[in-house]
């Protein structure tokens, strides 16, 4: 079995995980910028942090054959000092050609504040500066169906966004079909305690289809799994669905959206 | 898969959940203290779970959380706690 990682926290992981998503098949893994568990005290943490994604973080997963992607931001989570985030906007472009880079990401809501909504505004802007991809990511537990509406509402209100260059991840059964009909892809994220489980994701797949939808790991320093996507492809054979039908979901998604940026490029087979 | 097949695979499991739920609750109502939002809204929740036809993971997620519609004033700490406490 083949399959792409569309979102794990790699600096978190030990390279023990790098060495197990190889060996079940991990092609590329594919890397957001994301809240460090503290709140970084300068704008320097963060040039440090995006080396760490666009330099060292790529010749980890090189030494198991492994592509790395990576997506820069001020996570939603450090978004609320917005002084902090416009210092962090401004460092952004000068990463973005990195051969790595793949878009701006991942963005979006935490509690749905007005100053998140206003470091929202500006990094869709950035990427719409940019013509970069965007992966948002969406609140946890009860503000995840608030976050959700506020961020389509962000991103269909910029006329220069495309919904079919953005994926809105952690969807849940509150939250799929919405994103799904608005156009935009949508990521369902695998967690042992929280979003989906392996049988709610291919029950979602079951009923609003393989089209635009990835599933991921996102695993970070929490509670999580970086094998949560080739187990739920076992769980999926389990269910009756073919390899071609696993493949298109666990593979060939992921590399449709991401190949919409020219840098994407998977290791020869 | 049939409903045969289903309820091979996911039963034991769904069983497991369902009697770890009913130990948890028995767990809250033998614990000391006042009411708590968290609670309160885990009964609401299951009784959106009871309502017969499909769509019942939605409805529990739909009834845990927050309706409103406009962005807070300002973000108060960064977790959830996974019930709205309406307010």
């Amino acid at each position: 079995m083949r399959y792409i990682e569309p979102h794990g926290h790699m600096v978190s992981r030990t390279t023990d995980d790098y060495r197990d998503m190889a060996t079940a098949g991990c092609a590329a893994v594919c890397e957001p910028a994301f809240w460090a568990g503290f709140d970084r005290s300068s704008v320097n943490g963060f040039h440090d942090y995006f080396c760490q994604l666009t330099d060292y973080e790529p010749q980890r997963a090189a030494k198991f054959g492994m592509a790395h992607y990576s997506w820069l931001c001020i996570n939603p989570k450090e978004s609320e000092d917005v002084a902090l985030a416009k210092d962090v906007l401004a460092i952004i472009p000068q990463f973005l050609d990195r051969p790595n880079v793949l878009g701006i990401g991942e963005i979006g809501l935490n509690k749905n504040s007005r100053n998140e909504v206003r470091v929202l505004e500006l990094h869709v802007d950035l990427a719409a500066r940019t013509n970069s991809l965007i992966l948002v990511h969406t609140p946890h537990l009860e503000d995840k169906l608030k976050g959700t509406n506020l961020i389509m509402d962000v991103l269909r209100g910029d006329r220069r966004i495309r919904p079919e260059r953005c994926i809105i991840d952690h969807v849940e059964e509150h939250t799929c079909r919405r994103v799904l009909d608005a156009g935009f892809w949508a990521g369902m994220t695998l967690y042992p305690e929280s979003k989906c489980s392996p049988a709610r994701a291919i029950d979602l797949l079951d009923l609003y289809g393989q089209e635009r939808i990835w599933m991921n790991s996102a695993c970070d320093w929490g509670v999580s799994i970086p094998l949560a996507v080739p187990r739920t492809a076992l769980e999926m054979r389990r269910r009756g669905w073919t390899a071609e039908e696993v493949d298109k979901v666990v593979f060939q998604n992921p590399a449709q959206f991401m190949g919409q940026c020219p840098k994407f490029r998977l290791p020869a087979a | 898969m049939t409903r045969q097949q289903v309820l091979d695979q996911y039963f034991i499991d769904a069983r497991h959940k369902l009697i770890d739920i009913a130990a948890f609750l028995d767990r809250v109502d033998r614990a000391e203290g006042g009411a708590d939002f968290r609670h309160a809204a885990f009964r609401t929740a299951l009784k959106a779970l009871g309502r017969r036809g499909p769509g019942r993971a939605e409805r529990v997620l739909l009834s845990l959380s927050d309706p409103t519609t406009r962005p807070i004033a300002k973000a108060h700490g960064k977790g959830a706690c996974g019930a709205w406490p309406g307010r």
